[in-house]
């Protein structure tokens, strides 16, 4: 299991590589 | 909530996470934000191939409600794909995984709906509607369906 999750940048590319799954879109504020 | 091992697991399994921070990301914060209106964080957006939203979660949730919430996204998803069956399943696993949760009501409403799209029968809708008086009486879904009985 994943230790953690690996949070992409780039919107464009995750729509493009999506398919039949959901981007989850996090606007966050939390400490990076 | 993305520090939880259920969540960490939920989210690689089923979606592509992207985030977008309001000070280090600046400029995309407000260019997406602008695009999603997303006036807000912590907002969770999920987002089909196409772009397009089919769910918004705002605002912090416990676990087991932003859990709910997620796999209520998968059910909308699947609803507006036209995957009736799948959709289905998903609503009914939102029900039997987080009855106690918001998204519960909205998922025993959707159940039928999704049934009923797939089957084409009322009795499907009629059963959903009787479904409401034995729990969630008190949910806005609730007098949703009430119409079906």
């Amino acid at each position: 299991m994943a230790q953690q999750i690996q949070w992409g940048r780039d919107f464009g590319a995750a729509l493009e590589s999506v398919g039949d799954r959901l981007v989850l879109l996090d606007f966050s504020a939390a400490p990076m | 909530m993305y520090s939880d091992p259920r969540v960490i697991d939920f989210v690689t399994r089923h979606f592509v996470p992207v985030r977008v921070h309001v000070k280090e990301n600046a400029a995309e914060f407000k260019r997406l934000g602008e695009r999603f209106t997303a006036q807000w964080t912590p907002t969770t957006l999920l987002v089909d191939a196409s772009g397009t939203e089919r769910h918004r979660i705002e605002g912090f949730l416990p676990v087991q409600d932003f859990l709910s919430q997620l796999e209520l996204g998968l059910a909308k998803a699947a609803f507006a794909r036209k995957d009736y069956r799948s959709a289905e399943r998903l609503y009914r696993d939102v029900l039997d995984r987080y009855p106690d949760t918001d998204a519960a009501p909205e998922a025993q409403y959707w159940t039928g709906v999704s049934k009923y799209r797939a089957t084409n029968d009322p009795a499907d809708l009629k059963a959903t509607g009787d479904a409401f008086r034995q729990r969630y009486q008190d949910s806005t879904w609730a007098k949703k369906a009430s119409v079906w009985t």
